[in-house]
């Protein structure tokens, strides 16, 4: 199997979708000519025309409109948001308008909006953010967040060939720092499983996106002290997969919910609190959450370091859960 | 405008449906016997009645809450209407969500949300796909004055502006959003000028003169389908009511009411008829067929089943 960046990966999975599927087509910022800002689509406009890579005004409420209006009409428009910060200009036609759409009519609206979020590439409080939880709080959205070239591949295309809106949720920083094999032929992942990245017997840490890197560094370091780390990766952010979640904790009695994203009314308060109901006989300890502080992402080098999680903390906070 | 007489007494039905709904739903509230809010589009009918009959079948529209005349035209029933008024199962959103926040893609027509100017955008989406497949329909949104003030609104024009899209913009400028008049909503004269920066031909026309609406509209859906792109068309009406029924519009100077009420785009659409020789009979026809559809509307809704509560869940996602 070749080796690809996880940027290839999603690449590859727009490319193949537009390929076979002449009701996809993308809209938003720089995508055309450009490439976009992080050249997702390069060479996209030469292969599929105007008519499928559509650069808009810098209007992310109008395209994002716009994109329901072609979802309603049949169509399964991909849009890029050049930044998942710039999503929050988009809040009410995703929220108000996509999400409810089709408890209220029961008329689908299959679109994708992509979202290049996350930190460690020191681009300060608006090119940095984790917009998840915004979207998890809203009923009517799936929200996936990939961790692998292979998982981005496979769950872009599911979220694609979905009825449902979806935000994908694509880590900056893995676009070049994740690499991973993806086969030629033809896979969709399904929406909705977690993946257990790690099989161990002592701790559940749960975690998605660039912090499933971190947790498995974290988790090879701590396995020479005789600490046994199964590690969950979500990968769908909603519907959440508390199957898979709920199995891990049985078995280990500990877990650890790591997120980048803020802490207060994260994803990782929901799963904490599924896991004290669902699963607190099998707990040997309280469960843990190491997230990112309740702040803005701050810039400079030092601050964003402080800021978010990475393998040291996590080692650190394994170890007082071991202790337990 | 010379329309065969056969169109003009649609139009009529049309206009008397659309009021005589509105007339009774406006008294169920009263009597306690709605849920909810209650939006009417009277003395605006003419807007919504003369545009979308301008329109093509397969032409898509998204409507406005002062827009019950052109969901009649494209086709909602009477009875769906009232059972979604009364929150009845077979509501066009099976109680899901009330008064005239529904849609039917089935019959064209985007579902409205309360947002205003939402559907500003949406509808250029449409005209989007349109364009994409080559298909020879056009798209028509339309919305208020104080829609106008969202970013949505200018969204929606300019991405279809430099798109090109089939597209006709549909302003109902009935000088009050809620209580705050034109003059505190913008600081030109015409919402028209605010369309105009985005490059594409705007109008100005009487929004009580169904046939003029008809006739703006039926030229800027040829200019959207022929590909030549949108057109934004400003109908200068009055609100004749509150914002909803709970407002009593003490806001309103009552002299500028009453000027209004001289210009009542049914009494007008009557002289017309007169003035083309359609026989009373025929006019009185009408009226008695709109009050047969209407009570047949109200006993469907009052007979029809309540939601079940645990239908609440139901729907939320589409299955794949």
């Amino acid at each position: 199997m070749p080796e690809v960046t996880y940027l290839e990966a999603i690449r590859q999975a727009l490319w193949e979708e537009m390929d076979q599927d002449e009701r996809v087509f993308l809209l938003g910022e720089d995508i055309g000519a450009y490439g976009g800002a992080f050249k997702i689509t390069q060479g996209f406009l030469e292969k599929f025309g105007e008519h499928r890579v559509i650069d808009t005004p810098l209007a992310e409420s109008g395209f994002v409109g716009a994109a329901i209006g072609a979802a309603l009409m049949g169509m399964r428009p991909v849009v890029e948001m050049q930044f998942a910060d710039f999503i929050s200009c988009a809040f009410d036609q995703i929220v108000n308008m996509a999400a409810k759409h089709h408890y209220r009519l029961r008329e689908p609206v299959p679109m994708v909006i992509r979202a290049p979020y996350g930190g460690r590439l020191h681009a300060g409080p608006f090119h940095s953010q984790c917009p998840e939880a915004w979207f998890i709080h809203s009923p009517g959205l799936k929200v996936v967040a990939p961790s692998t070239p292979y998982d981005a591949k496979g769950l872009l295309k599911a979220s694609i060939r979905d009825p449902n809106p979806v935000i994908f949720c694509e880590h900056k920083y893995l676009y070049r720092h994740a690499k991973g094999e993806v086969p030629n032929e033809e896979y969709v992942l399904p929406l909705g499983r977690a993946e257990v990245k790690r099989e161990g017997t002592d701790i559940t840490l749960i975690t998605y996106g660039a912090m499933v890197q971190q947790g498995l560094e974290a988790a090879e370091q701590i396995s020479g002290q005789g600490i046994a780390v199964e590690l969950v990766d979500l990968r769908t952010l909603y519907p959440l997969d508390t199957e898979t979640i709920l199995t891990s904790v049985h078995k280990t009695g500990k877990a650890l919910i790591v997120h980048e994203a803020p802490q207060v009314c994260g994803i990782g308060a929901e799963i904490a609190a599924i896991i004290a109901q669902e699963a607190f006989r099998s707990l040997d300890a309280p469960v843990m959450r190491l997230t990112a502080p309740h702040t803005p992402v701050p810039f400079s080098a030092p601050l964003e370091d402080f800021y978010l999680p990475n393998a040291a903390k996590i080692t650190a906070k394994l170890k007082d859960l071991a202790s337990y | 405008m010379d329309l065969p007489v056969e169109d003009l007494l649609t139009l009529y039905y049309y206009l008397r449906l659309t009021r005589g709904l509105e007339d009774r739903v406006i008294k169920m509230y009263r009597q306690g016997r709605i849920l909810g809010g209650c939006y009417v589009s009277t003395g605006e009918e003419a807007i919504s009645v003369g545009s979308a009959y301008a329109l093509e079948p397969q032409d898509v529209i998204a409507p406005s809450h002062r827009d019950l005349g052109a969901h009649l035209v494209k086709g909602i029933l009477p009875r769906s209407y009232m059972a979604q008024y009364l929150g009845r199962r077979t509501g066009l959103t099976r109680g899901k969500d009330g008064n005239i926040h529904f849609g039917d893609l089935q019959h064209h027509i985007i579902g409205f949300i309360s947002s205003m100017a939402d559907g500003i955008p949406v509808a250029a989406g449409a005209a989007l796909a349109f364009k994409i497949r080559r298909e020879p329909r056009i798209a028509v949104a339309y919305f208020g004055d104080g829609a106008s003030s969202r970013g949505d609104f200018h969204e929606g024009l300019n991405l279809a502006a430099v798109l090109t899209l089939p597209i006709v913009f549909i302003c109902h400028n009935n000088q009050y959003a809620f209580s705050v008049p034109l003059s505190r909503q913008m600081a030109v004269p015409h919402v028209a000028d605010r369309a105009k920066a985005y490059g594409f031909p705007t109008q100005i026309i009487d929004g009580n003169d169904i046939l003029a609406v008809y006739a703006a509209t039926r030229a800027a859906a040829a200019r959207a389908r022929s590909g030549a792109g949108p057109t934004f068309i400003e109908c200068k009406t009055m609100r004749m009511r509150g914002h909803a029924e709970h407002d009593d519009a003490s806001y309103v100077p009552r002299e500028l009411l009453e000027e209004w009420r001289e210009r009542d785009p049914i009494l007008r659409f009557e002289q017309v008829l007169r003035g083309r020789q359609v026989p009373d009979d025929r006019l009185r026809a009408v009226e008695a067929r709109v009050v047969h559809e209407i009570e047949e509307a109200i006993t469907f809704a009052e007979q029809s089943p309540l939601p079940d509560g645990a239908e609440a869940l139901e729907g939320v996602f589409a299955e794949p």
